[in-house]
């Protein structure tokens, strides 16, 4: 009699092995627990920016005169065209994508093929789109005065039609001020570029334009923000001013508080980074497909995996959109 | 590889010949969501700006518009709907649920700190 066990009477029942109770294949779970987790970060993420946006309610930057900026048309208020438009190149490459999967269960390789060349295509056309929003955010367009409590103060004309600094500034071309480098000075300090005008310059500019005014970050009953009388901006300028500020960093923000751009940074930063990643592996994916490997495989599972990702990507797009533009 | 796919959105009220046909449906769909979002959010209609559970009815329109924008491309895109229940539970619920405690207890405390810096004796603008 042997006295190892060879079979455990189990084979063929619930608890023998080999059962598949979900009906999906191990990858494809693990891209399913992969994307929650991943879902859980991003929430983490658009939570704190709720979180800092109830605790500043009150002066929190108004998304539609921020983002008002199409490429090729200088000059033109347009808030959220050009968001939109990312969103449905996004919401497009995501039909591609399914298209693909699609023609990889019924083993079409050729359409697989084109389908992820656009689907690629539409990632990069979004990356480089959220490049040049990055780019127009840091930039920055009308400039604003910070105060020393750190609050941003913004001028619009009698109308409340914002005024760029560069409008009614003079810049003084005999400054005494230079920005301090590191072969001329203490080799240990640095300095970042100095902002094109000085506190007293934009005081200069203000006295000498009378329907210049001062725009708050307070936002009023109707929803705008409060502008204050000739009296009050030049007061307001005068006691508080301390810094200038052009464009968006992560100290500095000339649309509002320093919270709003730190977390345009991080979130489509990180949101960015997702679409980049999704792309190189698009690539690699695709360079599979033409090499025929799911092909052989007569599988094209691994399609669906990455497109389970790609879908992700736009989801999460879908509400960074909502948060950050429309809400 | 052959697996069905249900072809139907909207509880059956539209149905498709075949899952091409239904991925270009929600695109459509998709499409149409969005483009109301976006006009909404540049004409901003007077009536809509009332307070109604402690946000704008517009920005409650834009939540939920979103989250049906959400439900589509997990449901279709995504294949959820084809997926057995017990995965899309898994998925589905663990996310939702620990999403919404996270949001809950984030604003919470953002709107306590906000009660804090406009009725206490914190100076801020200045």
């Amino acid at each position: 009699m042997s006295t190892t066990v060879v079979t455990t009477g189990t084979e063929g029942k619930t608890w023998g092995g080999g059962n598949e109770p979900l009906k999906a294949s191990y990858g494809k779970m693990m891209m399913w627990f992969f994307i929650v987790s991943d879902a859980l970060t991003f929430s983490g993420f658009l939570a704190a920016y709720g979180f800092s946006r109830f605790k500043f309610i009150e002066t929190w930057p108004i998304a539609d005169e921020v983002f008002t900026h199409v490429p090729f048309l200088h000059g033109q208020e347009l808030p959220m065209i050009y968001v939109a438009f990312m969103t449905f190149v996004l919401i497009m490459s995501s039909v591609t994508m399914v298209l693909a999967v699609d023609a990889g269960h019924h083993l079409n390789k050729a359409k697989v093929t084109i389908y992820m060349l656009l689907t690629i295509i539409g990632g990069l056309i979004f990356v480089g789109s959220q490049a040049w929003e990055w780019a127009t955010f840091i930039k920055g367009d009308f400039g604003a005065v910070q105060t020393k409590g750190g609050n941003i103060l913004q001028f619009v004309d009698a109308d409340g039609h914002r005024v760029a600094l560069r409008d009614f500034v003079v810049s003084d071309a005999h400054k005494e001020r230079t920005a301090h480098e590191r072969k001329n000075g203490l080799w240990f300090v640095s300095e970042g570029t100095l902002p094109t005008y000085t506190v007293d310059e934009v005081i200069q500019g203000l006295e000498s334009h009378p329907n210049v005014l001062v725009r708050t970050q307070d936002i009023n009953e109707h929803g705008h923000k409060t502008v204050l009388s000739r009296e009050e901006s030049l007061k307001q300028i005068k006691t508080n001013g301390k810094q200038v500020v052009e464009g968006a960093n992560l100290h500095v923000n000339e649309y509002g508080s320093p919270l709003f751009a730190d977390f345009f940074f991080f979130i489509t930063g990180f949101h960015g980074f997702h679409v980049f990643s999704g792309v190189v592996i698009n690539i690699i994916i695709f360079f599979n497909v033409i090499l025929g490997t799911y092909e052989k495989r007569k599988n094209y599972e691994m399609v669906e995996k990455v497109g389970l990702y790609w879908h992700f990507v736009d989801l999460v797009w879908v509400f960074v959109f909502t948060f950050f533009y429309l809400v | 590889m052959a697996h069905a796919h249900k072809l139907e959105i909207l509880r059956g009220l539209i149905k498709f010949k075949s899952n091409t046909q239904k991925i270009w449906g929600v695109l459509i769909l998709l499409s149409i969501v969005t483009t109301v979002e976006v006009i909404l959010g540049i004409i901003k209609p007077e009536p809509l700006m009332v307070h109604f559970l402690g946000m704008k009815i517009l920005n409650w329109i834009f939540i939920i518009l979103t989250i049906v924008k959400a439900y589509y491309i997990t449901w279709d895109f995504m294949h959820m709907r084809d997926e057995t229940a017990s995965l899309r539970r898994m998925v589905v619920w663990t996310a939702v649920f620990l999403i919404l405690y996270l949001i809950f207890i984030l604003l919470q405390e953002g709107g306590y700190i906000q009660d804090v810096y406009s009725s206490g004796f914190i100076k801020t603008d200045f």
